[in-house]
């Protein structure tokens, strides 16, 4: 059943503020969530006050002249500062993204950055994603088949089936599709969620995968595919501008096609 | 890593910034209970019909006093609201405007179609 409000151990309070230093030109306050797991307190927002002229221009450069110059204790997750390892997931200004690929000049006023949304929090800003990471395993996201494979070569692909991954292979599974997800913050104990659904629908639509059959038998369920009510906040948030939603609808239409 | 520890759970709605993706979502949701409470009302008119000229004539009189008026628009907007993104959820199913220009495009145009015929039906009616 859907739970609305914060369970009374993650209500945020107010933490402290960390002044910019004397003589700042361009101040912006981040205001971020931190949780200190040996602590044994709430949650809490913690605001820092950033000189933008003595920072990049990236909300990851932020985070990071925090933990530097600042306060050492901010914990996140981050590694290759180009979008493509998916990392630095986090909600930023309301919305999932990417911190290292999202410019702090698009947001005025104070930015605002928590963990994913509706997950169990380590520490800080840093969820965990064990729950996630199972439900893309059981997906069995690698290639089946039961013909031979050529024996002095791989197995090819035509270009038109080729590009049938496009939009599909490129996903990085920094999980904010499926954090972004009413449904799945309800039913994520069921429900695959945007992000395993994509990686699930680019295994059915490869040519090469023999497997379809007993891919798709997997996801007809109530809730593993059929939680999706096209809400469409997948596709909206996707840092990688992939649209999660459209091949969910395409796993729903082989479903009824294969009937 | 097994949770043995008392972690807390990310704020969600707390902090998700509405947008016409979800909120027309919700709004299909709660246009959709609206009406099944409104089918009670049209159960109550039926009733009233069976019951003879005075029910009937009674029934009416709520009905159409300014507040039975205003439940009566309200429902209607519902009802227009939930037809008009009921096909756009169709047009989902056929796997057709899930780009993002066209999920707004269709929201909008979803939005506007339900204050137009609500309207036109008042009008006419």
């Amino acid at each position: 059943m859907a739970e609305f409000t914060l369970p009374a151990n993650s209500v945020i309070k107010t933490g402290k503020t960390w002044a910019a230093p004397a003589g700042a030109t361009r101040v912006k306050n981040f205001r971020i969530y931190r949780y200190d797991p040996d602590s044994g307190e709430n949650p809490r927002w913690d605001t820092y006050q950033i000189d933008l002229d003595q920072c990049g221009p990236m909300v990851l450069d932020a985070l990071l002249k925090i933990k530097n110059e600042i306060d050492p204790s901010l914990t996140f997750r981050r590694s290759c500062r180009e979008g493509i390892c998916g990392s630095c997931s986090m909600n930023i200004g309301g919305t999932n993204t990417l911190a290292c690929i999202k410019a702090i000049d698009a947001f005025d006023g104070d930015l605002q950055i928590s963990p994913l949304p509706h997950m169990e929090v380590v520490k800080d800003l840093v969820p965990d994603l064990t729950h996630f990471y199972a439900q893309y395993s059981s997906i069995k996201p690698w290639m089946q088949t039961q013909t031979p494979a050529p024996p002095d070569r791989e197995r090819l692909q035509s270009p038109e089936d080729r590009k049938k991954l496009d939009g599909l292979y490129e996903c990085i599974l920094c999980a904010s599709c499926s954090t972004s997800c009413p449904s799945y913050w309800w039913n994520s104990d069921r429900y695959l969620g945007p992000a395993v659904l994509l990686q699930a629908y680019r295994w059915v639509v490869d040519s090469r995968d023999e497997a379809t059959g007993e891919r798709l038998d997997n996801l007809e369920d109530p809730f593993r595919l059929y939680r999706c009510h096209t809400i469409m906040n997948c596709t909206n948030t996707c840092p990688k501008g992939l649209n999660p939603a459209k091949a969910i609808a395409e796993l729903k239409k082989k479903m009824i096609e294969r009937r | 890593m097994k949770n043995t520890h008392n972690r807390p759970l990310s704020p969600h709605l707390q902090v998700y910034k509405p947008q016409l993706t979800s909120m027309l979502s919700i709004l299909h949701r709660g246009t959709g209970v609206v009406l099944a409470v409104g089918t009670l009302l049209v159960t109550y008119w039926l009733a009233a019909i069976a019951g003879g000229e005075e029910s009937f004539n009674s029934a009416n009189a709520i009905l159409g006093s300014w507040f039975g008026k205003l439940v009566l628009f309200g429902w209607s907007w519902a009802l227009f609201y939930h037809l008009s993104n009921g096909i756009r959820h169709l047009l989902w199913d056929i796997g057709f405007g899930f780009d993002l220009p066209t999920v707004y495009l269709t929201g909008k145009i979803v939005v506007g179609a339900s204050f137009v015929l609500t309207i036109l039906l008042w009008i006419v009616a």
